[in-house]
């Protein structure tokens, strides 16, 4: 029976929790890229801008024109953080009055003193520039003027990217935690959906008790609705059973009192016409008991062989027991059983097919053996199994496959005249093969039958 | 020297019309080479012959064309011109540094630029091939008997203002407004020292004499026309020969100059220039040049020796020594130091 | 012999008593646990035939309850119940034996014969006939201080005869009697039992005789 595995619970808790730390990471790593772009940014451009200002400042008029005073400490220091390139320009009343006359302007004028960044291409390189204005009376007459003070950010890129290097590095780790972690986490939490699988895995087939193991809330729903099934299997369960043995009970006892009532008519009835009928009355009387009974007992076999409710038992002793039990019937045709039995023979399985087995079996061989006949029990170790076999002088398989014996409702093509449903050895095939054992039939060399009946050792 | 020069021949006319003005240029190795390497310095070829020799012995079928022009010529060559050169050094370290912080020079590879210290490199794009330091000569008759060589700025002010009448007129140094180098040493004593001021106006109180170019001064010396000459490149002061001089590195502090190399943007053999270059670097071609022309390797331990050395800082600092309007500023200053009444 | 038959089936009950009557044992039918119990006390008996689905309680339980009493009383259980667990449950509680009804009077002898047998005499059956001792539960004869070993069918037929003694016994009679009706017997199979027990009653003076065209019957002389 394949179950549709749809998915696995700790596959998706793993394969989600991964892909949100990856997420993570990647969002680490840029955050901090971006953080570093733009604390780096923010500090080289106080830098930038209060060397613009310092420039600016120091800007006077004095006769015959405008003072100004470029530090070279001033640049140094510029060019010093991830030793930048740097390029300005000085504007009075709009003419450049040194620097570089070709560094772009910012697009708005910047105010007095409050210094306006832009970044813009110049030469081969990005710069960002740091544009301060003031005014400065030359001559008499106000002039405007305007600094720009430009820098590379070679450094600063470089830092961005180092950080975003160390910063994917970070969520790297993260990752790589993560992994262990989300399947530790994946682990705790379905744990105690395997506690709970195992628990109840762990039952025997009769344990119909309510499932009563912890379970974490989430699992409580499953948890009411399993017990509430298995409130409901067992009383299907238990209706069964009550049913099986209604019905036996409701069947076999009139029967009971028919066969009775017919025998002792038979006793009393000097006819022969009526005594035939009588004798017809009682076989099939037998004849449904006895299909009744293997009807019943199949019914039982298939329901305990699904259970596999195995023990620990002793097959030499069972097949004492059977062999003690059926031992009147064989009397009553003066059948000897003849026991060749292993002290003991250690096997797991069910009691009651074994007995229902074993059972099946000699009374098969008691019912075509014909009187003053042996058969012959034995019971031994034969390489890995408990080997029973029973022999019988009977009339053999008469040449049918043995096999088409062991179908259900097939007999042999040479008991017409012995009652029986054709299910005895079905019974015992199923109880064989559900326990991990066998059965054979053969043919007896000789004349009779020969059946064995195999379970595996412990 | 300039004999020398001149005797292995100018080969102008084998170079293509060039909008800037050379000094000289000399074809080293085969004829016929398969691959020329072309170098622009402001470097004398002298210097650099010993080891451009053990380089192509080294690459057999490779040809170099050294080519030699003032640092400004060298600059507009590259900056101006675009001129095919796959190599330029040069000692004007605020111009190379402006052709690298402009955009004009290639990164080099990674391996060379990390074998360099820090001061002697920016970025990844210019390296320091040679330092020296910047010295103060003096002639044998600039001391008395039982004078001392000054070894401070201070005492240089001390003996010159202590003995007014032996120095008028004798005391030379570069003129800022007419040399870009003596602009860029001047300018550093100033941001290193309030002493160059106080050394200036003592200098302009004694006539001090202006000169564009080291040569001259130590000529001048040499001659006896100056007793004492402020700022002149170790290089040439050393060159020379050097009887009848005095050279000090003054111990309060002595910039060093840094002869620095880049790969032009526009190099035709970019790949050969760095095979060049990193010769150069090599110990092997550092001890060729201390040898053979007396400028100092590159290396940090002589700053560790002499702690009085100071490198000229090779960053965009010193693009404000390029700043015309700082420059005018400065020299104003300056000449208001040197013309005190 | 004295039966105690526990059946709450009337009918049963009536035709289980009568037959046994006519093999001339003593019957006393109860029709609950609670009879049962009463004629327990009043008298003693053989043999219990006790059914299990009884309308005041389950036969098993009375069973248990029997053997804690430690009474030696012999049972044999009649179940419906043909359900194999059954069987073994009953045997596991205490029950000497059990038979599935419908059952066969002659497999019912059997089984209490083998039961008694196995519980040792505690009723005299040993019977004689002129100078014959038969004890059927040892299926031995004597005949002239020897004993002789009889086969279960010769001691059914013995048995048979001397429940008559002296009577003619059809050989259909017997055949009922000896056979099961499941088994398909002719009528010559009764000749050879006849011919077996004559030979083990050589030297006795009993005598078993052909009647032409009627039948047998034993005699003394």
């Amino acid at each position: 029976m394949a179950r549709p595995v749809a998915f696995s619970l700790r596959r998706r808790l793993v394969g989600q929790l991964l892909a949100l730390a990856a997420v993570l990471a990647l969002v680490l790593s840029l955050a901090v890229r971006i953080g570093a772009e733009r604390a780096a940014q923010a500090t080289l451009d106080a830098v930038l801008g209060s060397a613009a200002l310092a420039l600016a400042e120091e800007m006077r008029a004095e006769e015959g024109g405008v003072v100004i005073d470029v530090q070279p400490a001033t640049f140094s220091m510029l060019a010093a953080m991830g030793e930048e390139r740097i390029f300005y320009r000085v504007d009075i009343g709009g003419q450049t009055v040194t620097g570089y006359g070709d560094l772009p302007l910012p697009e708005g004028l910047p105010t007095t003193l409050a210094p306006v960044f832009y970044t813009v291409p110049f030469r081969d390189a990005r710069i960002r520039v740091a544009a301060v204005a003031r005014s400065l009376r030359v001559e008499g007459r106000a002039s405007p003027v305007l600094v720009l003070l430009g820098q590379t950010r070679e450094g600063q890129g470089a830092i961005a990217a180092r950080l975003g290097w160390q910063a994917a590095a970070l969520g790297l780790a993260v990752f790589l935690v993560a992994i262990p972690l989300a399947l530790l986490v994946a682990r705790s939490l379905t744990a105690p959906i395997d506690r709970l699988a195992e628990a109840v895995g762990r039952r025997g087939p009769r344990d119909l008790r309510p499932v009563r193991d912890p379970a974490p809330r989430e699992l409580l729903p499953f948890v009411t609705a399993l017990n509430s099934f298995i409130g409901r299997l067992r009383g299907t369960l238990s209706q069964t059973e009550t049913f099986i043995a209604e019905a036996a009970h409701h069947i076999r006892t009139p029967l009971a009192v028919m066969r009775n009532e017919a025998e002792l008519a038979l006793r009393q009835s000097g006819e022969e016409a009526t005594r035939a009928r009588l004798r017809g009355l009682i076989r099939s009387a037998d004849d449904a008991a006895r299909s009744a009974g293997q009807l019943l007992d199949h019914a039982t076999v298939l329901y305990r062989a699904d259970q596999a409710d195995w023990a620990r038992l002793d097959l030499a002793e069972m097949v004492r027991a059977v062999a003690a039990r059926l031992a009147p019937a064989s009397e009553m045709k003066d059948i000897d059983l003849v026991l060749d039995i292993a002290p003991a023979l250690p096997c797991e399985g069910d009691a009651v097919l074994i007995e229902a087995a074993l059972r099946n079996i000699l009374d098969n061989a008691i019912k075509y053996s014909p009187p003053d006949t042996v058969v012959e029990i034995t019971a031994r170790i034969e390489g890995e199994t408990a080997l029973v076999r029973i022999s019988d002088r009977g009339r053999g398989l008469g040449g049918a496959a043995p096999e088409r014996l062991l179908r259900r409702f097939r007999r042999g093509d040479n008991v017409g005249d012995v009652t029986g449903s054709g299910l005895g050895l079905t019974i015992v095939e199923q109880a064989a093969s559900a326990m991990g054992g066998s059965f054979r039939l053969r043919a007896r060399e000789g004349g009779g039958a020969c059946a064995e009946f195999c379970l595996p050792l412990v | 020297m300039r004999g020398i020069l001149f005797a292995f021949g100018l080969m102008l006319c084998a170079l293509p019309a060039l909008a800037f003005d050379i000094e000289a240029t000399q074809d080293f190795g085969p004829e016929a080479p398969l691959q020329r390497l072309s170098v622009l310095s402001t470097t004398d070829t002298a210097i650099l012959e010993p080891v451009i020799t053990a380089w192509l012995e080294r690459n057999p079928g490779l040809g170099l064309r050294y080519v030699m022009a003032s640092s400004q010529e060298v600059y507009r060559a590259i900056a101006e011109e675009g001129a095919a050169f796959d190599l330029v050094i040069s000692s004007a370290m605020d111009l190379q540094m402006k052709l690298a912080n402009d955009g004009h020079a290639l990164a080099l590879p990674a391996d060379l630029v990390a074998g360099q210290p820090v001061w002697a490199r920016w970025r990844d794009l210019l390296v320091s091939v040679a330092q020296e330091p910047v010295v103060l000569i003096l002639s044998d008759s600039a001391l008395r008997a039982g004078e001392e060589v000054p070894r401070t700025r201070r005492d240089l002010i001390a003996l010159l203002r202590d003995n007014p009448e032996r120095f008028r007129g004798r005391v030379g140094t570069y003129d800022p407004a007419e040399s870009g180098a003596g602009y860029l040493f001047a300018a550093q004593d100033a941001r290193l020292s309030d002493t160059f001021w106080r050394l200036a106006e003592v200098m302009g109180r004694l006539d001090a004499r202006l000169y564009c170019c080291s040569v001259d001064m130590i000529e001048a010396v040499r001659a006896g026309q100056l007793l004492v000459g402020y700022n002149v490149l170790g290089l040439y002061a050393l060159a020379g020969h050097s009887e009848g001089l005095t050279v000090v590195e003054l111990e309060d502090f002595t910039l060093t100059l840094l002869r620095t190399g880049l790969v032009p943007r526009m190099a035709p053999e970019p790949e050969a220039a760095v095979g060049f270059l990193r010769y150069l670097l090599s110990q092997e071609a550092q001890a060729l040049i201390a040898r053979g022309s007396g400028l100092a390797a590159v290396e940090a331990a002589a700053f560790e020796r002499n702690p009085h050395l100071r490198p000229i800082r090779l960053d965009p600092g010193l693009l404000a020594n390029l700043d015309p309007v700082s420059r005018q500023r400065f020299l104003a200053e300056w000449r208001a130091a040197m013309e005190q009444p | 012999m004295r039966f105690l038959l526990v059946e709450d089936n009337a009918d049963l009950a009536a035709s289980v008593a009568a037959r046994l009557g006519l093999e001339g044992h003593g019957v006393d039918c109860a029709g609950t646990l609670a009879e049962a119990e009463e004629f327990l006390l009043a008298a003693s008996y053989d043999l219990i035939l006790l059914d299990i689905m009884l309308p005041d309680g389950d036969g098993r339980d009375f069973l248990a309850r029997h053997r804690r009493a430690e009474r030696t009383t012999p049972v044999i259980v009649m179940t419906a119940r043909s359900a194999v667990s059954d069987r073994v449950d009953a045997l596991d509680t205490g029950a000497d034996d059990y038979i599935t009804k419908p059952f066969d009077f002659a497999e019912l002898e059997a089984r209490c014969r083998a039961v008694l047998r196995r519980r040792g005499g505690l009723v005299q059956t040993q019977r004689s006939f002129a100078d014959l001792t038969f004890d059927p539960l040892s299926a031995t004869i004597g005949v002239a201080g020897e004993s002789r070993d009889l086969r279960s069918r010769e001691v059914r037929l013995l048995e048979l005869f001397l429940n008559a003694p002296g009577r003619i016994l059809s050989k259909e009679h017997l055949c009922d009697r000896l056979f099961s009706f499941s088994e398909p017997v002719t009528d010559n199979a009764i000749e050879v039992y006849v011919g077996r027990l004559r030979k083990k009653l050589a030297g006795s003076r009993a005598r078993i005789e052909t009647v032409r065209g009627l039948g047998y019957r034993l005699t003394d002389g």
